[in-house]
């Protein structure tokens, strides 16, 4: 019956029939990417976001509602904002991850010798899973291991207490994380810096431009959109550490980020409802800071040509 | 196989009707505990086994109990899922009803929430005569877990280094304790101390020394109502103490930050580390490594805490984990029979080197040493009705985590002077949080 009344409709109007069809196609496409991203993302959050107004235990079957007490908790103690002063630490870095990444995107675009070569090695530490990271740099950060022998090599004393120090610590997990993700940035920007049409640079030439001139007046105003992304990136990621220092230490020793601590209490101390707040918490920071960073930083588009 | 055929057909016969059988007897409380020899043919079905021990499943030891089983019981079947993050997975899963048929239960289930996730084993009044650790499993009366076997707790150290330094006597006092690591610092190049405190799990250990310090099988629950465990001379204050001056004096190994467990037991094997504070499951596994690093398993011992009460070393033994039954499960009796079988016939705990579950069982040879001291063995008493898990409560209140390593973490940075603070200071912050997590906490 459905059949039939849909085949003689189609019958007149053809085009109306492959409109719908072309509208439909597209979401088959996304069927199984949107399934993924509502089950393992969308869900999760909204969870979240409930639990964070209730006591839950994280095992409980009953969930009392209890409104915004976890917040006033969370609120009411500044004590649990304190490992935000560790981010600073992360933050830092990823200035210093930025600039190496845009010192070895330029200098790779021009024409290096085994510039192939050095793209892959920059690039490659970003595909290495964060757990294995972990273990390769705390054989690295043993007393008298790898990193030790080196700086030894170059009269730096012969032993660091890399991680136990409390005076390091931060600096060598933040260190940690610039390796890591140094590949990332470093191909944005050499993305970025692709896009510049060659005329600019043979323009530049003419007029007599040297490298260090050719970076600030042509390729810094043409990558700047991708810079100020990375900055977003780069400060929401310092807020939420989490990987490295938790596989590395464990959050002990002065190292513990807000992640870690959020961890902690949902699964250490069973408080998942307060941990659930610190969470949302996390977000509206992040938010708020991306907001900021977007007002001061307006997105201009870069008119090249 | 074609032989067999027949038999085969009979014993699904006789599973299909044992399990009519049992469904129709589930809704009266008809004690399973007590199988004899003629209902075990009839307890049948297919039980999932969760458990830890990945390497027992790996090399076969656990397919070695299930053909055993399956001799006793031949209706049922048995297959083990061995789980790395054992902890993690199953706490989780337990969010679903499915959790395997049998199970081992996670530390951080509080003792009140077992009814909610798992079918009793039978009465206390019954068990308790029988099992070694049953009392601590039990809500209202019923017990709902059963362990695999325990351990005391104590030091594991190494003779060969105790004796180069000219110690041959158990230390009977904190003082004497650290005056004997002092003398290994001294005179040996071992570490005299190690902490683990990377791994963090060991350092959770130094919380056994409740009812080990004080001798008193009451000394858990009486954190309920104690507004200062932390205080000198009590159970975790003395503990602490030690931990503390051991690494305030440097007695411990110089970058607590990256320690290695699995390591860790090859510089205690070889020599190079003199002492670990953990429990009696350790002992087997310092001797494979002494044995690999070339050295005698002998010179591996155990001894007791550095305290006495009366002129008696106490030791508090405590259950392994605890073996349940999944609530949800279809297979009820196939599941119990199991747990039953491993505690009675298995000889798990022998093999294992630790104390049985099974009252009568003898104690392992890995407490020799324990015999010879005359340490008394003090299990933790169940918490008082009304109070079933209120000290857990209180604990995770508070955020200060017994069972969790951080809050020692913290005390060995303070001590080898990686965070600000004392001694005093450190115990006074943690009999405040005690106090006020007491205080607004009801069981």
């Amino acid at each position: 019956m459905a059949l039939a009344t849909l085949s003689t409709r189609r019958g007149p109007t053809p085009p109306r029939g492959r409109g719908a069809r072309s509208r439909v196609a597209p979401w088959m496409f996304l069927a199984v990417p949107l399934a993924f991203l509502v089950v393992f993302t969308v869900i999760p959050v909204v969870n979240m976001f409930w639990y964070s107004f209730t006591t839950w235990d994280g095992l409980d079957p009953q969930k009392e509602f209890v409104g915004l007490k976890n917040y006033v908790t969370v609120a009411t103690r500044p004590q649990l904002f304190q490992v935000f002063f560790v981010s600073l630490y992360y933050i830092a870095a990823s200035f210093v991850q930025m600039a190496l990444a845009l010192y070895f995107a330029t200098v790779l675009s021009f024409r290096t010798r085994l510039r192939n070569v050095f793209k892959g090695i920059i690039f490659f530490p970003y595909l290495i899973n964060g757990v294995a990271i972990g273990f390769i740099f705390l054989l690295m950060f043993q007393p008298g291991g790898t990193l030790d022998r080196v700086v030894a090599l170059f009269g730096g004393g012969d032993q660091h207490f890399w991680l136990g120090d409390p005076a390091l610590v931060n600096w060598s997990l933040a260190g940690v994380s610039v390796w890591r993700f140094m590949g990332l940035n470093f191909v944005l920007f050499l993305g970025a810096i692709a896009s510049i049409p060659s005329s600019l640079y043979e323009a530049a030439e003419l007029d007599g431009a040297n490298r260090w001139q050719q970076f600030r007046y042509v390729i810094l105003p043409g990558i700047k959109p991708i810079i100020g992304l990375s900055f977003i990136l780069a400060i929401s990621g310092s807020l939420a550490v989490f990987e490295i220092p938790y596989i590395m230490t464990g959050g002990a020793n002065g190292s513990k980020t807000f992640v870690i601590q959020t961890v902690d209490l949902a699964f250490k101390f069973n408080k998942v409802g307060l941990a659930s707040a610190c969470a949302v918490i996390l977000l509206v920071i992040i938010l708020l800071i991306t907001w900021l960073q977007r007002r001061i930083l307006p997105d201009e588009r870069v008119e090249m040509s | 196989m074609r032989t067999r055929t027949p038999s085969v057909i009979a014993l699904g016969i006789a599973a299909v009707l044992g399990l009519a059988a049992c469904s129709g007897s589930s809704s009266t409380s008809a004690p399973s505990t007590s199988q004899g020899s003629s209902s075990s043919a009839a307890v049948s079905g297919e039980i999932t086994v969760l458990t830890n021990r990945t390497d027992l499943v790996k090399d076969g030891t656990f397919d070695g109990y299930a053909k055993k089983f399956a001799a006793a019981y031949p209706g049922v079947k048995v297959t083990f899922e061995a789980i790395t993050d054992y902890e993690g997975e199953v706490k989780i899963r337990m969010n679903t009803d499915k959790y395997g048929d049998v199970l081992l239960i996670p530390n951080s289930i509080s003792v009140a929430d077992y009814p909610k996730y798992f079918s009793t084993l039978g009465s206390l009044d019954d068990l308790k005569a029988k099992y070694r650790f049953v009392a601590n499993a039990a809500v209202d009366g019923q017990v709902y877990g059963i362990a695999q076997n325990g351990n005391a707790v104590g030091y594991v150290y190494n003779k060969a280094v105790w004796t180069q330094a000219g110690i041959t006597a158990a230390p009977k006092t904190p003082d004497e304790f650290l005056a004997d690591l002092q003398a290994i610092k001294t005179k040996t190049s071992a570490i005299p101390l190690y902490t683990n405190y990377k791994d963090g799990w060991p350092l959770t250990k130094w919380t056994d020394s409740l009812a080990t310090v004080s001798c008193d099988s009451d000394a858990k629950n009486k954190l309920a109502q104690d507004t200062a465990p932390w205080a000198s001379g009590k159970d975790l204050g003395v503990a602490d103490t030690v931990l503390f001056d051991a690494v305030n004096k440097k007695l411990t190994e110089p970058d607590p930050t990256t320690t290695n467990w699995e390591t860790s037991k090859t510089l205690l094997g070889s020599g190079k580390v003199s002492a670990m504070w953990l429990g009696s499951w350790a002992v087997t596994q310092m001797q494979d490594a002494a044995k690999k690093a070339g050295k005698s398993a002998d010179d591996i011992g155990f001894r007791p805490f550095p305290t006495q009460v009366g002129g008696t070393f106490c030791s508090q033994t405590s259950a392994d984990y605890l073996q349940a039954v999944n609530k949800n499960s279809t297979n009820q009796a196939a599941a119990k029979a199991w747990i039953t079988w491993f505690n009675d016939e298995s000889g798990f705990a022998t093999a294992q080197g630790s104390i049985p579950t099974l009252s009568s069982g003898a104690m392992p040879t890995t407490l020799k040493e324990f015999d010879q001291l005359g340490v008394k063995y003090v299990e933790l008493a169940p918490a008082p009705a009304g109070q079933v898990g209120l000290v857990d409560k209180i604990d995770k209140a508070a955020e200060i985590g017994l069972y969790s390593p951080d809050y020692r973490q913290k005390l060995v940075d303070v001590a080898r002077g990686a965070a600000p603070g004392t001694l005093q200071s450190v115990l006074d912050d943690l009999n405040k949080k005690w106090a006020e997590a007491q205080a607004t906490t009801t069981s």
